[in-house]
């Protein structure tokens, strides 16, 4: 469509920007997780995680962020099947409801969901009204799930459901003339054709969850910290930059992987022949 | 190390602000106010622009520890901070606050209580470079309705008939204080094996906490989220004005009397303006009505026959007898190892 040239000079702002603030940033984060006060290499920052109980708040992390994960599959999956299968006027008005939680600043609602969750908050009035004992919900691993998937939940819902209705109407009616259930059609022709969506589903979901502190704040009430939490802590309270970059290294350690694992899926898939 | 810091944060501020900084240097009287998030009364500032033509520039933040690196990296030229004790003396112990011109401050001369000054010698000596704003103590906040044993020490807070209920103060200093005075020691410890025991005890209240919470202590506790908390004075004044079935002790073991003062940065441009901000704040007529915004006690003197409202003019909270807070001790900065061993301690009791 272009010329190189062309293209090449279209590339520029973004490159400019990417080295500005992607790769610079990325460099001063490294530099100060193997550094010291002095400025000396070292890696006393990084063996710190193992020391002060930080693996803990990194275990709790992955394993929170694998169940919310998880949750937003299993909710997503099914609806997304439903929402293809449907007529498509009918779709905007689902697809609608889902995309609507997006244009609520995620802060916002993880505030609501604290009056909601809380001591005195809505579900216990009701639990009351109903002469129920009350629930202890806040401050707890389960209401940062909650939060999570709350708030991840349509970042699995959109690449799924882009996934599955790209498949082909006729794949499926040949599926069953050739005499498949409808449990067979699911497993063996659209649940291998959707993968791709659903892995960039479980990627744009664990990253945020693993990264996040701002739900596990304010849904954990302090009691519970996670990785990003601690990471804040480090910059914000002990002003300690160089733990706060050799803690951010590890996390990124985790993302690659994730990212690793999930490109070779989709490598996997796309090389089998339709 | 530290000019590289200096480098990276005049690189992003660079870009983020397009270098303009040093443009627009008109003839114009300013000072520049660095102070706790809304912590004085914006009228106050609009009359002191009226009567003297300095401009203020207000800057906030919300923890002492977000402000001194800030101070500290010279990324902002601010001249008139509001730090509190112990965040004072490390700014004069790095050298980054200078002596203030008493004779150019005769309201604080005047206004300011001698007690005040006093109690600030421990973090101040010879009372060289800080003016007091604000003062206040810790203690617990309680439900009338909920707590049924009398609150008169820290170690109701162990107590397991209040498992949940619990509100303590997610900062380091704040959080090992309690178990310190606790034991009967001081709360400017520096032995280990004492700290280690307090943070000790915090691990084990831990399971009894509801959360570990900063600002949001007021709002839970007015909605009875909880059934007791520690907050500071001023804010259970707030807390008490809003809901009538709270009630408010100082442990008898003894809390911490802490002062907010305002001192001038040592690279400050506009020093005069500073001082002039300073002793227009000790004023008596802007003493109260920062006062009556505020609910913080306040060490000027002058200020109770001021106040209109009889209850709050007569609240022992508000202003509290001296047997209340003689004796007690302030905050001292314990130098940046000891200050890193704090943070980490009470890290771990967060981990564990």
């Amino acid at each position: 469509m272009f010329s190189q040239s062309t293209r090449n000079l279209l590339l520029t702002p973004f490159l400019i920007w990417a080295g500005l603030f992607i790769f610079i940033p990325l460099i001063f984060i490294v530099w100060y997780g193997v550094t010291d006060y002095d400025g000396q290499f070292s890696l006393t920052n990084i063996a710190l995680i193992f020391e002060r109980g930080y693996l803990d708040a990194l275990k709790l992390s992955i394993w929170l962020a694998l169940i919310s994960t998880v949750v937003c599959l299993l909710l997503a999956y099914p609806l997304c099947l439903i929402l293809t299968e449907r007529q498509r006027d009918n779709t905007t008005i689902i697809s609608l409801l889902f995309i609507l939680p997006l244009w609520m600043n995620s802060l916002l609602s993880t505030m609501a969901w604290q009056t909601i969750l809380e001591r005195n908050g809505i579900i216990n009035q009701i639990m009351r009204l109903l002469s129920l004992p009350d629930l202890q919900m806040i401050n707890t691993e389960g209401a940062i799930v909650l939060g999570m998937v709350y708030n991840f939940l349509p970042y699995m819902v959109l690449p799924l459901y882009i996934a599955l209705t790209k498949i082909d109407r006729r794949i499926l009616e040949a599926a069953q003339d050739l005499g498949a259930n409808s449990w067979q059609t699911f497993w063996r022709v659209i649940l291998p054709l959707s993968l791709p969506g659903a892995v960039s589903g479980i990627t744009m979901v664990f990253i945020p969850a693993l990264t996040t502190f701002v739900i596990s704040a304010l849904l954990g009430g302090g009691k519970l910290l996670l990785i990003g939490n601690i990471i804040e802590q480090e910059f914000t309270f002990q002003y300690d930059w160089h733990v706060g970059c050799a803690l951010s290294v590890i996390l990124m350690i985790f993302i690659v992987l994730n990212m690793i694992l999930t490109t070779t899926f989709d490598n996997s898939h796309e090389e089998e022949p339709l | 190390m530290n000019k590289f810091k200096i480098l990276v944060l005049i690189l992003v501020s660079c870009l983020t602000f397009g270098c303009g900084a040093g443009g627009g240097d008109k003839k114009e009287e300013v000072v520049y106010v660095y102070s706790w998030g809304d912590y004085l009364d914006p009228e106050v500032l609009k009359i002191f622009e009226q009567e003297t033509g300095v401009h203020v520039i207000l800057d906030e933040y919300d923890t002492n520890e977000s402000m001194y690196p800030r101070v500290a990296e010279g990324a902002v030229h601010y001249d008139v901070i509001c730090p509190s004790d112990y965040m004072i003396q490390k700014l004069i112990s790095n050298d980054l606050i200078q002596p203030l011109d008493f004779d150019k401050l005769p309201d604080a001369k005047k206004y300011i209580g001698e007690e005040f000054f006093k109690q600030a010698e421990t973090f101040d000596p010879g009372n060289k470079y800080s003016v007091p704003y604000c003062w206040g103590t810790v203690g617990i906040i309680y439900d009338k309705t909920k707590v049924t044993d009398p609150v008169d020490s820290w170690n109701i807070l162990w107590n397991e008939k209040y498992a949940g209920q619990i509100l303590m103060q997610d900062s380091a200093r704040d959080a090992l204080m309690i178990p310190l005075k606790l034991m009967g020691k001081s709360l400017n410890e520096t032995d280990t094996t004492v700290l280690a025991q307090a943070q000790n005890m915090l691990k084990q209240q831990k399971p009894l906490v509801q959360a570990y919470v900063v600002d949001e202590v007021k709002e839970k506790l007015i909605n009875s989220e909880a059934a007791m908390g520690v907050v500071f004075s001023g804010e259970a004044l707030n807390i008490l004005e809003a809901n009538p079935n709270m009630a408010f002790a100082i442990p008898k073991e003894g809390t911490n009397f802490w002062i907010d003062g305002w001192v001038i940065t040592k690279d400050s441009k506009n020093v005069d303006n500073a001082h002039k901000f300073i002793d227009f704040m000790c004023r008596p007529d802007i003493a109260v009505i920062n006062f009556d915004y505020l609910g913080y006690s306040t060490p000027n003197t002058a200020v109770r026959d001021l106040v209109e409202d009889e209850a709050v003019k007569n609240s022992p909270i508000a202003f509290p007898s001296p047997d209340d807070y003689k004796g007690q001790e302030t905050y001292q900065y314990l130098g940046n190892k000891m200050d890193e061993y704090y943070n980490n301690l009470w890290m771990q009791v967060k981990v564990d």
